[in-house]
């Protein structure tokens, strides 16, 4: 018989291990997640879910970064892809990666830049 | 069932919100997250990244097997530009070291901002080689303390060796009218830049 674990999981792993089955990485829908990919949810928490799906779906009725997840869920972003993967994957969620990515050589779009420019200066 | 909250077509506001993404780097101790404070809409929050496995490349790592974690931390904040474009604001690592990790952290970015304190340049060195090295489109933002020497701006951008094309503006990263305006200065910054590649097209 092994020796009595220590009562405490003072790094974290343990829980992230329960949470996430062991996997360590996302699957391909959310292996683009950004830490600013808005997260939206498309159904309300379906009976018997995992607590922690549960919670995102819940706290992303309304848009929700991903960096904004993982601050209020306590959650690294790797433990938080995971968690997404399986949401994403269920279609519980959507995924909207921030606008436009840097593209060298192409410009950004000039429209979104006046947006973002009328939006500072009413700060 | 409560299904109240998650019938987007009454909501095209939350139906198709986007969000945009600005970097702000600079050396330890510059102000990053000071600025991060400053202009954000929401009390800054902090997202963590797990490193769970060893990097190739990264000998800070090697020789430490026992901890098998190791945990970097980003400064954020938001800003609401209107009822369905969202800005976030990250902070990047204080430990440069760790960058690697972020991968795409720049990459989905609409530019940076690096901050510099002018009494220390060499501290953010690393940010613009790195700003460079991405092709990331970057101002400079001379972040003013009260006991900063007042050098030209020309002697500054000289010192640190940067493009002529790049703004260099200083500002008080404590203040939000300031912050806000250095953010303004990046986005004028991507707009030239813009106009500049569409018309050498």
């Amino acid at each position: 018989m092994s020796a009595p674990r220590p009562p405490t999981d003072p790094s974290g792993l343990e829980r992230y291990y329960v949470l996430t089955n062991g996997r360590s990485r996302p699957g391909g829908s959310a292996s683009s997640l950004d830490v600013a990919t808005l997260i939206v949810s498309l159904t309300a928490p379906a009976p018997g879910m995992q607590h922690e799906h549960e919670d995102i779906v819940r706290r992303c009725r309304d848009p929700l970064s991903v960096a904004e997840l993982g601050a209020h869920l306590g959650l690294p972003f790797n433990i938080l892809a995971v968690l997404l993967a399986d949401l994403l994957d269920a279609g519980r969620v959507e995924a909207r990666d921030p606008i436009p990515a840097h593209d060298a050589g192409r410009g950004l779009d000039l429209a979104l830049l006046q947006e973002v420019l009328s939006g500072l200066e009413r700060l | 069932m409560d299904l109240k909250g998650f019938d987007q077509s009454g909501r095209p506001a939350a139906g198709g919100t986007r969000s945009v993404k600005v970097m702000i780097a600079g050396g330890f101790g510059t102000g990053k997250t000071t600025m991060v404070r400053a202009v954000s809409d929401i009390k800054p929050l902090t997202t963590e990244e797990t490193l769970t496995q060893a990097s190739a490349g990264d000998d800070h790592l090697i020789g430490i097997a026992d901890k098998a974690e190791t945990t970097v931390s980003l400064d954020f904040g938001k800003i609401s530009l209107n009822d369905s474009l969202m800005l976030y604001l990250f902070g990047t690592p204080g430990q440069e070291r760790f960058w690697f990790l972020w991968n795409g952290l720049f990459k989905g970015a609409l530019g940076a901002i690096v901050l510099v304190d002018t009494r220390r340049l060499a501290s953010s060195f690393r940010a613009i080689e790195e700003m460079e090295r991405q092709n990331v489109p970057f101002v400079i933002a001379l972040n003013v303390f009260p006991d900063s020497a007042n050098h030209p701006v020309e002697e500054i951008r000289d010192a640190l060796d940067i493009s002529p094309h790049t703004p260099v503006v200083e500002c008080d990263a404590r203040d939000r009218a300031s912050s806000r305006d250095v953010l303004v200065a990046l986005i004028r910054h991507l707009q030239e830049r813009s106009a500049v590649a569409v018309e050498s097209r």
